[in-house]
């Protein structure tokens, strides 16, 4: 159990940095719902499943969507 | 430069939070170590066990029958029956939100497409979006016994009117939505002030709360998450919605 919620624990800090130091507005969004993803596994490997369901689908779901929605409108007018 | 001082900045949070973690010793006493909380001397043992308001003897999931909060899930007995007060005020920011979002770029016209969906995907869109509300209202009616509840029902009901808004030609969603929504909304402060008046608080529980671990249990409990989810699902089905409007045309 340890080693896996290291690895995982290690692999959702790189992709929050990746987010954050992407130069494509796109791929922060992935490394964003990415990095909810493997959230939500450590939250069950906690045992809290509530906050689990909840982060699957606000955080890896719905925000993603709205992101990328938005980035739609916005290419419009920004060159990115 | 920037970056070497924000990796420092990085550093020294990092140094914090491991310090702050380990500071539990005989002579300071700090956060405890994980799994070795003692809980029986915690206010939130008082919750757990379910006895706030007097001691209410053990809870046995499917025979305690009138327990002081009927929920089974721990969770939810807090935030809808002990913080339902909370909660009241999450759903009035996410309203809060929606409506920015509806002022800012709701209201416009649709971009009419210039080839229709192809059927095969309008078709199997309308069948996993009917999965999908499906599961969802299962999770927000069952939000009292297994995880889960308004807030994720809510969502996952969004979820399939995006797949339908993304399979729709004319990319829209019915106008009851919003009307739905203020119902819900209405709903919800209306079962306060019922409590209000049964019992003297606002939004206390006057209902027989029941077998737990039973459908219908834990009184306003399932109430008050379907009442939430609908209004969540609504709202952001409505947000979704005013995100394919087109800019800058009325």
């Amino acid at each position: 159990m340890s080693v896996i919620s290291f690895i995982i624990g290690i692999v959702l800090v790189v992709s929050a940095i990746i987010a954050i130091e992407a130069k494509k507005l796109i791929t922060s969004v992935v490394m964003l719902s990415l990095a909810s993803l493997l959230a939500v596994v450590s939250f069950v490997l906690l045992k809290a499943p509530d906050v689990a369901i909840t982060e699957a689908s606000v955080g890896a779901g719905l925000t993603t969507a709205i992101f990328l929605l938005t980035l739609k409108r916005l290419g419009r007018r920004e060159s990115e | 430069m920037k970056k070497a001082i924000a990796a420092l900045i990085a550093f020294l949070f990092f140094l914090m939070f491991v310090n702050i973690l380990n500071s539990d010793s005989e002579e300071f006493k700090g956060i405890p170590k994980f799994g070795e909380v003692n809980l029986t001397e915690r206010v939130s043992n008082k919750y757990i066990s379910k006895s706030v308001s007097g001691d209410s003897g053990e809870i046995v999931y499917g025979k305690t029958e009138n327990a002081e909060s009927g929920s089974a899930n721990m969770v939810t007995s807090i935030v809808v029956n002990y913080r339902s007060f909370d909660t009241l005020g999450e759903v009035t920011v996410l309203f809060l939100a929606a409506t920015g979002v509806a002022i800012l770029i709701g209201g416009g016209q649709r971009k009419s497409l210039a080839i229709s969906v192809n059927p095969i995907v309008k078709i199997s869109a309308r069948i996993i979006a009917t999965l999908l509300l499906a599961f969802g209202a299962y999770v927000f009616i069952h939000g009292h016994l297994t995880p889960g509840g308004g807030f994720p029902g809510g969502t996952i009901i969004a979820a399939g009117t995006l797949l339908m808004l993304v399979a729709d030609d004319k990319k829209r969603t019915s106008k009851l939505l919003k009307i739905l929504e203020g119902t819900m909304g209405f709903l919800y402060v209306v079962i306060g002030i019922a409590g209000l008046l049964v019992t003297g608080s606002f939004l206390k529980n006057f209902l027989p709360t029941g077998t737990m671990g039973n459908l219908f249990s834990a009184g306003l409990i399932p109430i008050i998450y379907s009442v939430i989810g609908l209004k969540v699902g609504a709202e952001l089905s409505a947000l979704l919605d005013d995100f394919f409007a087109e800019e800058g045309r009325k």
